[in-house]
């Protein structure tokens, strides 16, 4: 330290690695800024386009750090690495598809009045799931998921003359605070317990506290942060909320919540598990046997959450005749899916977990797209809005079908593949019961996802009208469809690319300064 | 040209697709002209491939492979490979896929509306079925087994009778039941064998010197291990054959489903179960196959009983159709079980001969239903009268069926039952019993629809068109060809057969 500046070593720091987060809160700040000044009934659409290049710009960042080494500013507050790129690449692709349906659905519904804090709010709640991805420090984690949590209240209540729309805010709220309040009490456990709130500085000190006496407590506090994170990621025992919310929320703004807000969760939960309880282990006094606590204990627990996420979220979607309600159930039971990676920790669990979350974002994004067009035009949300959908949009109910056999995990789609790694990781790790749930709950799910298909192309709808498609829905939709299938014959390119940009073992790298 | 062949035959019917996307669904006429003008590229393909199939060589013919998909673990990555190849076992099934598809195609001018997307996912079920026969990979395999369900679940529903949506979604569910088993054996062999190449998974689990089946040494696979996993693939394809009791959604497809469909269904697709026994089960497994072999007898007895008994109870032309496909799969098992080269080229020659007989029958039990507005033989009867033509053909479908000599039913019955009474003489007595009752129910139901006296309003029913005579005949001269001349079945059989049916050491 040649040079001491005033402001010590805060300057030290490669602070142009946050350069994606600056972004989006500049172009966030800029946003609500710029809806201040403006003409009240000026058209909010440009702040839409605005926010949508900030998106792209700090994508390119995101993706110009890629392939880096680690950088960790902030005494691991901050860090880049793979697991970080990976997942920020993933909100602002989401962001972005939520942005283009958006710019439909605010043109028409009357219902939303404040359209530029609807948009600004959105990014705020991504600069909050970026943060979850990027960071390895308790604090900073917890100030990501607040950030996400406190927007997307606003955002699913923002149709403030609909009362469907205020009772799933304030249902959200209300479990989004207990959740937070769980994961807090399970953080202030750990803390206690190892005197830091440095996920890599707990690793080092959890094993000795273990074996101190103190394992019910390390249990406990495991438990309680993951039934805090499993309402982010709506998993059981937290899921209960989904359906309400999703069903109240601005189609765009489920879209939203059922990804981005989704894959901030697992983000979170492979952060905080693996490298906190990563390096656990545990010793069996009888046998002289070592073993670590996450692969041996905890696993088994992630696995019944999946498997019990699966058949709730496979079996309450059948009954449902509302198509975003179904949605969510379907959003639980694939969460369910995705926590098998975690559950059976092979060496591919992040390829495994990442391509099912690209796939998936596709399909979600692409599926919620035609749902938002479909129930804007048909006045109603009910499954039977999407009757004759193939007379009126041959391509919409033909991209529907992609995304629909995506979800139930049919070959020629991403899904498929998806589910395909999956499924071997399940295998691999000798979890056939848990390879059996998973495919015998995609069996169900062909109920109520060939339901939708039944409906567009067996059953007559009110009108045979061509039902207009706007450029940015058709966009969406495109861009959804031909990743789906050209992952779903080609899986490989996105494998590989996972597999060498965006390293796992980086994350186990402590880049503490 | 040659390493291409069997590739440029599976995808050959998309052709046709891409030609259907580009016309105009204001001309039917074009696209039904276009849709069967379609299925002839794959059916002359085939065909070439019959002439100049080898009949001496062993394994695999005009293979070929390609990387496909690379799971990478660590530095290493294992490939899933992209392979075709066809054999005396497979090349048969393809000829039958091709004849069936046509004839089908033929079948399916009557349908009455969407005709441009029927065709199209008509042609999309035919890359499936020859993608499933001409791979030799079970991903590969397992990808095409689902590019036959799903647009056979769309035609069912959308074409057909008045209950077609419940019968498309029993279909879609028991063969959803039955993809999803497969997928868990195949990705468990995966990843104990390490390939999903047959012949390759067939080498490792069967060569003594192979690691797998050392035991003591790393990557044994234990018995207990490999009698769950051909448990679980025979469950699967019992399934598909179908075998009792998972039978029930056939009967409802037959009820529902449009003619076409369902010839395609049960001419081709219930073949993939046997196929499969054959080709993984019997390869993979060959102990299994020899200790399980009177499991499978005792199904197929039951099959082949319970399918009879109800057939001759059953007013319904379909339903009985239904019943006596079930029957005659249950013959398949037998020669099946038989686990001797008699009994394997019985069960191929039932699968050929009930694919073409099946798909004959239900074909002319439809263009029945098409004039005379039911199936029923109370509401029908004195046919021969006013359509002599289709009556007849019926007559001799039926025969045929009932394993009358000179025709392909007698010889695939004969030779599975020779085959399975030399091991297992009691179970194949009491099977026997079955071809009674089959000659009982055909001479009912024949009985029932063109003797006696005719009803009023059908007396002036019109007789079979010039174009609807055409899967009559091709589809008749098939079964009394290979009736009156075995061989041209039976020698492309005879070298893969030998192949597979003395390791099973029946």
């Amino acid at each position: 330290m040649s040079s001491v500046s005033k402001w010590g070593n805060l300057a030290q720091y490669d602070w142009s690695v946050m350069s994606p987060e600056f972004i989006i809160l500049g172009v966030a700040t800029l946003l609500s800024l710029l809806d201040l000044f403006m003409n009240k009934k000026a058209d909010r659409r440009i702040l839409a386009w605005i926010g949508f290049l900030g998106i792209i710009v700090a994508g390119y960042f995101v993706v110009r750090n890629t392939g880096q080494n680690v950088v960790s500013i902030l005494n691991d507050m901050y860090r880049v690495d793979g697991f970080a790129n990976a997942f920020k690449l993933l909100f602002l692709s989401g962001v972005a598809f939520v942005f283009l349906i958006s710019l439909t659905y605010i043109d028409e519904s009357k219902n939303i009045r404040y359209s530029g804090e609807y948009y600004y709010l959105i990014l705020t709640a991504l600069l909050g799931a970026m943060l979850m991805a990027s960071s390895s420090d308790l604090i900073t984690l917890f100030v990501g998921l607040e950030l996400l949590s406190i927007s997307s209240y606003i955002l699913v209540g923002t149709r403030k003359q609909h009362i469907h729309s205020n009772e799933s805010a304030f249902k959200y709220v209300i479990s989004g605070g207990i959740a937070s309040a769980i994961t807090l009490y399970g953080m202030s456990f750990i803390y206690g317990l190892t005197g830091s709130t440095n996920l890599y500085v707990i690793a080092e000190r959890l094993s000795s506290v273990f074996y101190d006496g103190f394992d019910f407590l390390v249990y406990f506090s495991f438990f309680l942060m993951f039934v805090g994170f499993a309402f982010k990621i709506s998993v059981v025992p937290y899921h209960m909320w989904a359906p309400d919310v999703y069903q109240g929320a601005p189609t765009p703004i489920a879209a939203f919540l059922s990804v981005v807000s989704k894959a901030a969760g697992f983000a979170i939960v492979l952060r905080v598990f693996l490298i906190s309880f990563g390096s656990l282990v545990s010793f069996d006094m009888e046998t002289g046997q070592q073993g670590s606590v996450l692969v041996n204990t905890l696993s088994v627990y992630i696995a019944i959450v999946a498997a019990a996420s699966m058949i709730i979220g496979n079996t309450l979607a059948m009954r449902q005749v509302n198509i975003k309600r179904m949605m969510a159930y379907s959003g639980i039971a694939q969460a369910g899916y995705l926590l098998v990676p975690f559950a059976t920790l092979t060496v591919l669990m992040f390829e495994q977990t990442m391509f099912y979350l690209v796939a998936y974002l596709f399909a979600n994004m692409g599926a919620f797209a035609i749902i938002m067009l479909v129930n804007r035009d048909q006045k109603t949300e009910d499954l039977k809005s999407f009757a004759g959908l193939y007379h009126r949009a041959p391509w919409m109910a033909i991209a529907m079908t992609f995304f629909l056999l995506s979800l139930a995990g049919l070959p020629i789609t991403a899904g498929f593949f998806g589910k395909f790694y999956i499924f071997m990781s399940a295998i691999v790790h000798s979890s056939y019961w848990l390879a059996g749930i998973m495919l015998a709950t995609s069996v169900v799910s062909y109920y109520y996802y060939f339901g939708v298909i039944r409906q567009m192309y067996m059953r007559p709808g009110k009108t045979e009208a061509p039902l207009k498609v706007p450029a940015s829905i058709g966009l969406v939709v495109l861009i959804a469809l031909v990743g789906t299938v050209a992952a779903g014959i080609m899986p490989d390119p996105v494998m590989q690319y996972i597999h060498h940009k965006f390293p796992l073992q980086q994350m186990f790298q402590p880049g503490g300064q | 040209m040659a390493n291409y062949f069997l590739i440029i035959l599976t995808f050959s019917p998309l052709l046709g697709v891409l030609l259907l996307a580009f016309i105009p669904k204001s001309l039917p006429g074009t696209v039904k002209a276009i849709g069967i003008l379609a299925t002839l590229v794959p059916l002359v393909l085939t065909f070439m491939l019959y002439a100049n199939f080898n009949l001496v060589a062993e394994g695999m013919q005009l293979s070929q492979q390609w990387n496909w998909i690379r799971i990478p673990i660590g530095e290493q990555a294992i490939p899933i490979t992209f392979e075709v190849g066809v054999d005396g076992l497979s090349m048969p099934l393809l000829v039958l896929t091709t004849v069936i598809s046509t004839m089908a195609a033929v079948a399916a001018l009557s349908i009455n509306k969407r005709w441009k997307e029927f065709y199209i996912l008509f042609l999309i079920v035919e890359m499936g079925m020859l993608g499933v026969f001409s791979s030799t990979n079970l991903f590969q395999f397992f990808i095409f087994f689902e590019f036959t369900i799903i647009p056979l679940f769309f035609m069912m529903g959308i074409w057909g009778y008045m209950d077609r949506e419940r019968a498309a979604m029993k279909f879609l569910l028991y063969n959803g039941v039955g993809s999803a088993i497969m997928l868990i054996v195949f990705v468990t062999l995966f990843i104990l064998v390490g390939t999903l190449s047959m012949e390759e998974i067939r080498q490792l689990l069967t060569d003594p010197m192979s690691p797998r089946n050392v035991p003591n040494l790393p990557g044994y696979i234990p018995d207990s291990i490999r009698f769950g996993l051909f448990l679980a693939l025979l469950i699967a394809f019992a399934i598909k054959i179908p075998v009792v009791p998972f039978h029930t959604w056939m009967l409802k497809a037959y009820q529902e489903a449009h003619p076409a469909v369902i010839m395609i269904s049960s001419g081709v697709l219930i073949k993939i179960g046997g196929y499969a026994l054959i080709r993984m089960n019997a390869a993979f497994f060959p102990e299994w196959m020899n200790q399980l072999s009177t499991l499978i007898a005792v199904l197929g007895v039951i099959n082949i009983l319970y399918g009879a008994v109800l057939a001759l109870v059953q007013d319904e032309l379909k339903q009985m159709l239904a019943y006596s496909s079930v029957s005659h799969m249950g013959i398949m098992l037998l020669g099946l079980a038989a686990t001797n080269l008699q009994g394997f080229q019985g069960a191929v020659f039932q699968m050929v001969s009930h694919g073409l007989i099946a798909a004959l029958m239900f074909y002319m039990v439809s263009l029945v239903h098409e004039r005379t507005g039911t199936s029923n033989i109370r509401e029908l009867g004195g046919l021969a009268k006013s359509m002599p033509m289709i009556s007849g053909v019926l007559l001799t479908a039926m025969m045929a069926s009932a394993g009358l000599p000179g025709m392909s039913g007698f010889i695939s019955e004969f030779l599975s039952f020779v085959g399975l009474f030399g091991v297992k003489p009691v179970i194949a007595a009491v099977g026997a019993l079955g071809l009674i009752l089959t000659a009982a129910y055909l001479l009912r139901a024949i009985l029932g629809t063109t003797f006696g006296p005719i009803q009023q309003k059908h007396e002036s029913l019109s007789d079979a068109q010039a174009i609807e005579v055409v899967p009559m005949v091709v589809l008749l001269s098939l079964v009394i060809l290979i009736g009156v001349y075995p061989a041209v079945l039976s020698e492309p059989l005879q070298t893969t057969l030998q192949n597979i049916v003395p390791r099973i050491g029946g």
